[in-house]
């Protein structure tokens, strides 16, 4: 599990939210917050560590936090100046 | 992370109506994200995984989920369990029962379930309320708690589920509340490794019938409490005596080793064959 920032992207199923705040409340990175229609919605994106706190605590599986791992190659690449390997 | 969303998603019923019924916040379901991630975790196939529900909110995780499924009787959850697990002993037996469903009207099986050592995992889901009919007070209501039933506070001591499934003789028995899912994982995975009767008890905010009452705000109020409250055993022992009694221990109480009642079954079985030829 990377812990680097910005290697992430937080998507929410509106129609699977209850808005019940907790992955607003206890995102370790104010990530998220509840929007005018009550349903949570991402406001700081890039500021993601992927804990995984939102995704294994809603109740409703409304929460994905998907990894970049294209981004992250390109980070890797232009660090090292070597060609990006495919993750494994 | 996203494996683990999309993991759950395999799992359930998609024919059945989603968002699930259970309201905004309620640990049930963090319960039945945590029971398909260890079943996964273990590699079982949806055949081989029986869950039997009794009735309630908690009895519901059993309409969504794409196992073999029985939504029994509210109480009897774990006779039927029993009679199952002893037909087909090769059966991955799950029993999800309410606090009220486990305790109260099913108090006798419950007992009699770890008595008998029947390898079923007895996963009752806490919330110290009859969440379902509006709120009554089940036997795990703390004392002196407000509920539909008690409006002057709960005049009884409750149950402690741990302490009785001990006394009643379970060889294996855990507590997580759903805050801590990465430990609710790994004692559910442990319960569903081992023989015998596994008892893992989760603890679960009912804000609706239960929270609203007795002083928390928001759902979100009762998750904090257990963040606060809720300590693993080995912390608790660091701490001086006077301050454990106000937290709640959470962690393995007891691992024992024992012969389950089907595989004595099958035992003496054998032992009478032998004797007769
Ligand atoms: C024999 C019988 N008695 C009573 C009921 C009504 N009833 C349905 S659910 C329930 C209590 C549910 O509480 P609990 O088991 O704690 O589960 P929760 O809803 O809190 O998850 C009761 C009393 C019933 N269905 N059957
Ligand atoms: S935890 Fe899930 S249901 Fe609750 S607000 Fe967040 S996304 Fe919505
Ligand atoms: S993975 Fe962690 S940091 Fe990222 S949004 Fe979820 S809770 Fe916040
Ligand atoms: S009444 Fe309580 S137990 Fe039932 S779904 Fe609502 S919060 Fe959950």
């Amino acid at each position: 599990m990377t812990k680097k920032k910005e290697l992430t992207e937080v998507f929410i199923y509106p129609d699977w939210c209850k808005g019940c705040g907790i992955c607003v409340a206890f995102c370790p990175s104010q990530v998220l917050e509840l929007g005018p229609d009550g349903k949570a919605r991402v406001i700081k994106g890039k500021e993601c560590v992927n804990c995984g706190f939102c995704e294994y605590h809603c109740p409703d599986f409304a929460i994905v936090v998907k990894t970049k791992p294209l981004l992250k190659n390109y980070a890797n690449h232009a660090q090292q100046g070597q060609k990006a390997q495919p993750q494994k | 992370m996203a494996e683990v969303t999309q993991l759950i998603h395999h799992y359930l019923r998609h024919n059945k109506k989603f968002p699930h019924v259970l309201c905004p916040g309620c640990g049930h379901g963090i319960v039945l994200g945590s029971l398909v991630r260890s079943i996964h975790q273990l590699g079982l196939t949806k055949d081989e995984v029986v869950l039997v529900a009794g009735i309630g909110c908690s009895g519901r995780i059993a309409v969504y989920t794409d196992f073999n499924t029985v939504h029994t009787t509210h109480g009897r959850a774990l006779t039927f369990a029993t009679g199952i697990k002893m037909a087909n002993p090769g059966l991955k037996v799950i029993v999800i029962m309410g606090d009220g469903d486990a305790l109260s009207i099913g108090g006798n099986h419950f007992i009699h379930a770890a008595r008998r050592n029947i390898g079923v995992t007895a996963l009752i889901l806490n919330n110290n309320i009859y969440g379902m009919t509006g709120g009554q007070s089940s036997s795990t209501t703390p004392q002196d708690s407000v509920s539909m039933t008690t409006p002057f506070g709960q005049m009884e001591k409750s149950f402690d589920i741990v302490e009785l499934a001990k006394a009643a003789g379970a060889h294996y028995v855990a507590r997580s509340t759903v805050l801590h899912v990465k430990l609710l994982d790994r004692i559910i995975v442990t319960a569903l490794e081992r023989p015998g009767f596994n008892l893992v008890e989760a603890l679960t905010p009912c804000h609706t019938q239960f929270g609203r009452k007795n002083k928390f705000k928001t759902v979100v109020d009762m998750y904090k409490w257990y963040k606060k409250n809720a300590l693993p055993l080995d912390a608790l022992a660091k701490l001086p005596e006077a301050q454990r009694n106000a937290r709640v221990p959470i962690g393995i109480f007891v691992q024992e080793e024992a012969h389950s009642l089907e595989d004595r079954y099958v035992m003496l079985r054998s032992r009478l064959q032998e004797g007769a030829s």
